[in-house]
């Protein structure tokens, strides 16, 4: 415990910023319903009050609190965010690793469908997908799982082939040791420096996707609150001169910024890297 | 010695590079720490003078301090560097790179490692030369042909247009010494240039070297920790330990009579303690290979109808050139790769070609210590769990007793008790090597197969290592697969001999009978290309017929024929080449493949 805190003390002004800006969106989003002064869904006034001491943000498009829907929408959207992104973790690094350990055919047929999916653009074929199947949540997980995995597999396979050609993979295969055992005791802990860099950028790449979905009106639907969303509905107020659209896409980059802080940090000390100077 | 150079810095008598008090600086886990703790040198016009250390001695820094020039995570804190006239710390960058390659170069280690891939070998060499505009693109390319030439390089005209792949690791780093001398400079910084080559491969670039230094008169400083080669080349050597000078003396006053404790100890480490075979009554076959073929993929065959005999309690030493097929004979043996004709039998039973198929006892009875201890142990898990592992595996061993059990594994190979909680990173590479060791007799085999085990050790490392592993073989009985390119190291380990020679056993039995005359003409190339440690050897090897009828060769897989004929000097014309040699017995169970007679190869072993 006291190493961590010497280690978090230790840390560049930037990683302490970052961790400092997910600590309050965390606190945010877990105790949202005793922040927020209004609910998710309550229709309070007219649409596009102005900010005031009532409506600290103002309204929204349907009169609904601009603040409240903030504060939940940093639920909806990081809590969303860090499921699909942990489950792509999950099945791109597992089909990754066990295509970097066998090789052979098996990395040769995981290779080619991740090639195939990779040979679409993202968005389109998140957009035909959604179209097709609908938007129910699990779909919508589904389907930027699916996406993102086979990003995190390519990263994952690259790693985890340096590391199944050194002398202690084949030490481990000598001795009789089955697949999972050497995933994960083997490569897992030498590859988690790129792991740990890819989630950061992974997991900002999945929110931006979630929001662009939103925004195009096949991610999160109302009336739950996201940041996505909240930006194309109020997007009209842009020509009038307001910056109400601009604070959840501000809430969106400025979480991506902070996050992105803190695994460069967690990433220069995991790769043993000194300064020097 | 002690001239007043401050005003005639051209003048021949004054020394070419002068460093004084010479300290620098690393940084560590720790902070800064010194590493060169106030060094002072002296070199003149063309004389080389050899650094000799083990590693952590600080050489290589030394040396590239002599460029005026400190690694990454370095700094030169203090003293003077004087290179003809030049203070080097004080200089400006710009001075010191118009230096850097034009007067001052530098040989690395691995040339595989320091050529760019990318370019053909020939825009390389002339990189230099070019760029300080010293010398026009087309004169560069001329010149280092003629250079080429006098190295003796296969094909001088043409071999510089190939890519660094397209020749040997031993030609490349002759390549590479050719390309030092592409501005003519006045000092030459080899750092340990045949470290990683096979013995015969080394005398080559060992007599390349030397033609450079002494028909350009050069001066050089060559790091090494390896004295019996350094002897062949230096006038002075400057042992050091830590980044402390230990002694500093002619060459031949060292060899004769090492002032120093430290110093004698590195003699010591390379000289032979030949171990006495033995004997066991009725000795029983644990291993026995059956003329087994191998290779890769699609590939020739690296290995071809190899049949080698393991007893158990003894230790077989495989031997020969890199490309003569050993590594591939563990990889048979361990399971790695199937044989495509032949098979293996272990304790009498025949053991599934594929690792696969094999038994957990089966796989538990075999272990294997590998080159590099770095990569063979994952820097991720503490010494408790790499020894551990095999404990709880094959054993069953868990809490206290497994415990117990790492404790006196720790014992017996000699490292205290509190190395149980480190990991990889935090030992030395003879501390790895020995934590491999406990890995391998944690499964309590009865075979382990030690592959080049000491190639990559400083030599008193090694030293420490094989009587280690003699020890555990006399308290133990656990029998030794020994694969070494190292003649010296397998003199002093095995009881048995087999010479590999392009995938074929080219002579085996017990060390003596292949140790001593009559020789195999392939194991008299080998035994004669072993540096000894008295100045003069090089000149001396390289007048014999060996070298003459081809030291360094690229082995060459042969579908038929004798595939050492063309470099053997007392081949037999239309013979050797055509048809296989025959295997030879003789009474104690001495085997080679030759077409002569033994009692030609006894002449012949005479001249």
């Amino acid at each position: 415990m006291q190493k961590t805190l010497k280690n978090l003390s230790s840390a560049p002004l930037s990683a302490k910023f970052g961790m400092v800006v997910i600590f309050i969106y965390l606190v945010v989003a877990i105790f949202a319903p005793l922040i927020a002064p209004y609910g998710e869904r309550e229709i309070l006034g007219k649409a596009y009050e102005l900010m005031s001491s009532e409506h600290l943000l103002g309204t929204d498009n349907l009169g609904r609190d601009m603040l409240s829907r903030l504060i939940y929408g940093a639920r909806n959207t990081i809590g969303l965010a860090l499921i699909i992104t942990a489950l792509a973790f999950l099945i791109g690094s597992l089909t990754g690793m066990t295509a970097a350990a066998l090789g052979g055919w098996i990395d040769q047929l995981l290779s080619r469908i991740v090639d195939i999916f990779m040979s679409i653009p993202a968005l389109i074929f998140a957009l035909l997908i959604l179209s097709i199947l609908g938007t129910a949540m699990p779909y919508l997980i589904g389907t930027i799982v699916i996406v993102d995995s086979t990003r995190v597999f390519r990263v994952v396979r690259a790693s985890a082939m340096n590391v199944a050609v050194m002398d202690y993979v084949e030490v481990a295969r000598l001795r009789g040791e089955k697949l999972p055992w050497i995933l994960r005791k083997e490569i897992l802990p030498n590859i988690t420096a790129p792991l740990l860099a890819e989630f950061g950028l992974r997991f900002c790449f999945v929110f931006l996707f979630i929001s662009a979905l939103s925004f195009l009106g096949l991610g999160i639907q109302p009336p739950t609150a996201d940041w996505g969303s909240m930006v194309r509905d109020n997007a009209t107020l842009i020509s009038y001169n307001d910056i109400t659209p601009l604070i959840p896409a501000g809430a969106i980059a400025l979480l991506t910024v902070a996050v992105n802080f803190v695994v460069d940090w967690m990433l220069h000390k995991s790769s043993g890297l000194k300064d020097v100077s | 010695m002690l001239v007043d150079d401050t005003n005639n810095s051209n003048s021949d008598s004054s020394p070419l590079l002068k460093m004084k008090g010479l300290r620098i600086e690393g940084l560590s886990d720790k902070g800064w720490q010194e590493i060169v703790c106030g060094i002072d040198l002296q070199l003149n016009r063309g004389e080389i003078l050899g650094l000799i250390g083990e590693s952590g001695a600080g050489k290589s820094t030394i040396g590239l301090a002599a460029m005026g020039f400190a690694r990454d995570g370095c700094r030169i804190i203090d003293g003077e560097i004087d290179f003809d006239g030049i203070e080097l710390r004080k200089a400006p960058e710009w001075q010191k790179r118009k230096l850097r390659g034009t007067r001052i170069s530098y040989v690395a280690q691995s040339a595989a490692a320091a050529f760019n891939p990318a370019h053909r070998l020939i825009d390389q060499f002339t990189e230099g030369p070019v760029d300080h505009d010293l010398l026009s693109e087309v004169k560069a390319k001329e010149k280092g042909r003629a250079l080429y030439r006098s190295l003796d390089l296969p094909d001088p005209d043409y071999i510089g247009e190939r890519w660094p792949h397209q020749v040997s690791g031993g030609q490349l780093q002759r390549m590479m010494v050719a390309m030092s001398m592409s501005c003519e400079p006045d000092l030459i910084i080899f750092d340990e240039p045949t470290t990683a080559l096979d013995v015969t491969t080394q005398i080559e670039v060992l007599k390349t070297i030397k033609e450079i230094v002494i028909d350009k008169n050069v001066a050089a400083i060559y790091i090494t920790h390896d004295l019996a080669v350094v002897s062949q080349l230096a006038d002075h050597l400057m042992v050091l330990r830590y980044g402390n000078l230990i002694e500093v003396n002619s060459t031949g006053q060292i060899l004769k009579s090492p002032k120093q404790e430290y110093t004698r100890n590195l003699l010591d480490a390379r000289s032979r303690n030949e171990k006495i075979t033995a004997q066991i009554p009725n000795p029983k076959t644990l291993l026995s290979v059956e003329s087994v073929t191998a290779g890769y993929g699609k590939g020739p065959d690296i290995l071809q109808d190899v049949s080698i005999l393991v007893e158990r309690g003894r230790t077989v030493a495989v031997v020969g050139e890199s490309g003569s097929g050993k590594s591939t004979l563990a990889r048979v043996v361990t399971g790695l790769l199937p044989a495509r004709f032949g098979g293996i039998h272990f304790q009498g039973e025949p053991l599934p070609d594929e690792l696969n198929n094999r038994e957990k006892q089966q796989l538990q009875k075999v272990q294997m210590i590998y080159q590099l201890p770095d990569i063979a142990l994952n820097p991720r898990q503490r010494v408790r769990d790499i020894i551990g592992r095999p404990l709880s595996f094959y054993l069953g061993l868990q809490g206290k007793e497994k415990e117990q059990r790492i404790n006196e594994l720790l014992q017996q190979i000699e490292l205290p008790q509190d190395y149980i909680d480190r990991l990889p990173g935090e030992l030395s590479g003879g501390e790895k090597q020995r934590i491999c060791i406990a890995r391998a007799l944690a499964a309590e085999p009865e075979l382990i197969i030690c592959d080049e085990v000491t190639s990559a050790l400083d030599s008193i490392v090694a030293k420490a290592i094989l009587n280690l592993l003699q020890r555990l073989q006399n308290e133990l009985g656990v029998t030794y697969l020994f694969i070494s390119h190292d003649l010296d190291t397998v003199a002093n380990i095995a009881d048995q001999v087999v010479v590999l020679y392009a995938g074929r056993v080219a002579e085996q039995g017990s060390k003596s009978a292949v140790f001593q005359p009559p020789f195999h003409p392939y194991t008299r190339l080998l035994l004669s290309s072993v540096p000894e440690m008295r100045q003069g050897w090089l000149e001396e090897t390289l007048s014999t017929r060996e070298a003459k009828a081809g030291i360094a060769r690229e082995v060459k897989i042969t579908e038929q024929g004798c595939p050492f004929a063309e470099r053997c000097p007392i081949s037999i014309e239309h013979v050797c080449v055509g048809s296989r040699p025959p295997l030879q017995t003789t009474t104690s169970g001495h085997v080679y493949a030759c077409q002569h007679a033994k009692k030609v190869l006894l002449r012949e072993s005479q001249h």
